[in-house]
């Protein structure tokens, strides 16, 4: 039976086996690690050099629309824009995940826009802006799902890589992307459809003020879709989050925890905004399969929809 | 916190069903070429080079039965309906509509479709094609041996089914998905050539930035194809359904595993005086020989023996071999067995039987066989399997991925469960938006199928080994096992299950 053997040895090898009883024990901490590891493949985050230089977190009230750019946020993912469309580099989560969050958002908006569910380009005619696009890996779909697309992003390198791959395909091709931030968007009077902004409102500085221009770029009876982390994996924090994600990721003494939202304060600072929450939902990372699903879980990644209920007051 | 409205969300809520509605009929396929070997056919030129400048979602290569249920599948299911299909195969049927009648003599060729590929050809219409032209069901297995020691009848009742499978000759499966695609408003475009060579440019991006951008151009993200005929195409998605020579699987480098067995088998159908309802199967001292039913009074054979045998009973008079078959099925090599010959002690002692047999599992006899009604086709058993079934802009389906012998009849089921799994797995692929040649996606295929088809490999090589050569003590255990088959009920039950393919094996489990 050899040749059995040979034959069998062919099926996927399954790297889990040694430690499947440990997670299989402790399958919240892995759910946590590895949702905590959206980028902790990233090389040694580069001492944030002079360019560009880095501003104190504006705090600026008496603007009509405050920056919410985080500049030690935005130099991280500066450094590591060459590996956007590597699937397994340091966005090996975001790929990973980008079925399943789709997934929600084809079911959530084919409901809210009356689309029939069983067309390949449901979202045909809309128009979608993704803010935080980074590389493009949201918006690429969604532009193959139909929508019209404007991808924008404050870090100018993820716009050209986004450029460059969507070029590739001439389904993405038409994909309008811009460096820029959603408040100068509001400034300049731009709405849509629908708001995305996936895994970005943990970054930003301000995340209330920045749902608001979220809120402001949406149509009346518009969709807002949101995705982050959910702050109470606090609780969860070990000496392995401590050094791969808090040490490593984040340079010392940001209080970064304190700009993940639970969600519960992520429906309060949008229904301030104007948006009411209409779905939730968790991500669940199954740590054998390597997969994400949905779940109503959202102690640990979750992902928001919600409609736009007046003309926002800003 | 009680504003948080949080709603249990049903994965895949919107399940993609097949929409059977509002097919256009009599929408033929656009063929590239109307008589692809000339080299001289500028005049159709014109059409051709719009053909070729529009790059096409898919290319299958390979237009045989796994191919062509891919292509149906995919003309059939709602989000991949649109797709702009390439199917590249020299076979005139694929241009000219084969037509096939009912009456025609019947084919050495033939496939045990299992019940989970019927239902999968019900699925996308191409059943009822299958039904107009000749087939048979059967719901009766028997196997035995030539010790006379053991035996073991199936039953699908046993399994709660109507039958345990159905035997079509391969010309109708593939001429019934023929007739399906011609049924549907598809895009596909015949090109009735044959793949020479392929050229997949990798997305510049896809390993980071480090190579240069200057080698962008719109084409940057497409497989090239270059075919005999000297016509090329572009092609998201390149699909392998070449067979077990698979030049996709050449090109695109993919490294295999295989081995010969030292054995041939002969195939050959043969016709009795009355119609056949069962498919029998009986251990040798120098291979298996299986006789399944086809419909009316036929039935093909599977004779497995050392290559010089083959070789004498290929060139032998009709009579002689004829003689030599009914001799094969009947008291050659060994007496009956007798179910008494168990269940009463003996070295069996310890299986505690269950010792109600009902009167049709009782040993049966086959029907004689009468005459020869095909030609007789020898070829050397084999197992073969890619080591990857995908890679960026590649995937490979059916005998291209893996080649089995023909002793359960599961080559072409094997090929069909890649076929549907892979539009399937295209099929949710667009519902969220992913490029159908993202590896990520593609390797979804692989995960799903490797385990199904190397989990039967592995048993049909345990088969072959356990079964093809004559060991004295082998024949006891042997024996053991059909003995078990025969009265341990869920085991029995879990081997038809596999059999006609709608479960796991429970090695796995
Ligand atoms: C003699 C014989 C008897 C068999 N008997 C049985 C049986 O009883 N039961 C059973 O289940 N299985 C049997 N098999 C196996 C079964 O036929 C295969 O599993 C099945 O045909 C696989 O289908 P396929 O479409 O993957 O490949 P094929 O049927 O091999 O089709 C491949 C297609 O690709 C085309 N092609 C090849 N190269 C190129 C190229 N370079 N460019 C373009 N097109 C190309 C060919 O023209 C052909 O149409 C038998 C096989 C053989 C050889
Ligand atoms: C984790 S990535 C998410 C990328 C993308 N939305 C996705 O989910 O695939 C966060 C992105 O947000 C961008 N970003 C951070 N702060 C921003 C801001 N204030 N305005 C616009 N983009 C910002 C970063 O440059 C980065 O590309």
């Amino acid at each position: 039976m050899a040749m059995t053997w040979k034959l069998l040895k062919q099926l996927r090898p399954p790297p889990y086996t040694a430690t499947a009883s440990t997670s299989l024990h402790r399958p919240r901490f892995l759910n946590f690690q590895n949702a905590t590891r959206l980028f902790s493949d990233q090389p040694p985050l580069p001492p944030p050099s002079g360019e560009p230089p880095p501003i104190p977190p504006p705090q600026n009230s008496h603007s009509p629309s405050p920056s919410s750019l985080n500049q030690a946020e935005l130099a991280k993912f500066a450094a590591i824009a060459g590996t956007w469309w590597d699937s397994e580099g340091p966005f090996k989560p975001l790929h990973a995940m980008n079925p399943t969050r789709l997934a929600f958002i084809r079911s959530t908006l084919c409901r809210h826009f009356r689309r029939d569910p069983l067309s390949a380009r449901p979202f045909e005619g809309l128009k979608f802006i993704d803010v935080g696009c980074g590389g493009g890996i949201l918006s690429e779909p969604l532009a193959r799902m139909g929508a019209s697309v404007t991808g924008v992003d404050a870090v100018e390198k993820n716009i050209k890589i986004a450029r460059l791959h969507a070029d590739l395909d001439p389904v993405t091709s038409s994909i309008e992307y811009h460096c820029t931030t959603a408040e100068k968007l509001v400034d300049e009077q731009r709405s849509f459809d629908a708001v995305f902004a996936l895994e970005v409102i943990e970054h930003v500085a301000n995340p209330a003020e920045f749902c608001k221009s979220l809120s402001a770029l949406t149509v009346p009876d518009g969709a807002t879709v949101i995705s982050t982390i959910n702050r109470s994996m606090r609780a969860y924090a070990t000496a392995i989050i401590a050094a791969e994600y808090l040490l490593h990721w984040l340079p010392k003494g940001t209080h970064q925890w304190s700009s993940f939202l639970t969600p519960e304060e992520l429906v309060l600072i949008l229904e301030r905004a104007s948006i009411s929450v209409q779905e939730m939902a968790g991500f669940a990372y199954n740590p054998l399969t390597g997969r994400w699903s949905i779940s109503d879980d959202v102690s640990v990644n979750f992902i928001a929809y919600g409609t736009k209920t007046e003309t926002a007051t800003l | 916190m009680n504003s948080l409205i949080r709603r249990k969300l049903v994965e895949n809520a919107y399940r993609l069903k097949l929409s059977h509605k509002g097919f256009c009929t009599g929408a033929a396929a656009k063929v590239s070429s109307s008589n692809g070997a000339q080299p001289s056919n500028d005049h159709v030129g014109q059409q051709k080079s719009s053909n070729k400048s529009e790059p096409h979602d898919i290319a299958i290569v390979g237009g045989g039965m796994v191919g062509m249920a891919l292509a149906c599948s995919l003309a059939r299911m709602p989000m991949t309906k649109h797709l702009k299909v390439a199917i590249i195969d020299s076979n005139p049927a694929l241009s000219n509509g084969l037509s096939i009648k009912k009456e025609d003599p019947p084919d050495a060729r033939v496939s045990t479709v299992t019940p989970a590929t019927i239902s999968l050809f019900k699925d996308i219409g191409a059943w009822k094609y299958v039904e107009q032209h000749r087939h048979a069901y059967f719901d009766q297995m028997q196997v035995w041996d030539y010790t006379g020691l053991g035996y073991t009848r199936y039953d699908a009742r046993d399994v709660h089914k109507e039958y345990l499978g159905c035997v079509v000759e391969n010309k109708v499966l593939h001429s019934s998905l023929l007739s399906c695609m011609q049924d549907t408003d598809f895009q596909k475009t015949i090109y009735p050539s044959r793949l020479s060579s392929m050229a997949l440019n990798p997305g510049i991006l896809s390993m980071g930035m480090n190579s240069t951008s200057s080698g962008l151009n719109e084409r940057g993200n497409l497989a090239k194809l270059d075919l005999s005929d000297g016509n090329s195409l572009y092609a998201k998605l390149v699909v392998g359904a070449d067979g077990s020579k698979s030049r996709v699987r050449e090109l695109a480098g993919f490294k295999t595993t295989g081995w010969k067995y030292s054995q041939n088998a002969i195939i050959c159908t043969v016709e009795h005086h009355a119609e056949n309802r069962c498919a029998w199967q009986r251990f040798l001292p120098t291979g298996p020989i299986a006789l399944l039913p086809i419909g009316d009074n036929f039935s093909n054979i599977v004779w497995t023996m050392n290559p010089e045998e083959a070789t004498d009973r290929k060139s032998m008079v009709e009579d002689d071999f004829v003689k030599a078959v009914n001799s094969a099925l009947d008291y050659g090599f060994g007496p009956h067995p007798k179910s008494s010959n168990f269940g009463s002690g003996g070295i069996f002692s310890w299986f505690k039987t269950d010792t109600t047999i009902c009167a049709n599992e009782c040993f049966k006899v086959p029907p004689k066989v009468m005459k020869l009604a095909s030609e007789r086709m020898v070829f050397p058993l084999s197992l073969m399997h890619a080591n990857n079934y995908v890679s960026k802009h590649v995937v490979l389906i059916g005998d291209a991925a893996h080649t089995v012998h023909p002793l359960a009849g599961q080559g072409v089921n094997l090929g069909f469960g890649d076929a549907f799994s892979l539009s399937r797995i295209i099929s949710e692929g667009i519902a969220v938006g992913t490029d159908i040649s993202e590896v990520n996606l593609l390797k979804k295929y692989e995960a799903e199928r490797k385990t199904a088809n190397v989990t039967m490999m592995a048993i049909l090589d345990g088969f072959q080994r356990a079964y093809s050569v004559d060991f004295g003590p082998l024949n006891v255990l042997r024996a053991a096992a059909f003995h078990g088959a025969q009265y341990i009920p869920p085991l029995k039950r879990s081997i038809i299950s596999y059999a006609s393919g709608d479960q796991r094996l429970p090695i796995f489990s």
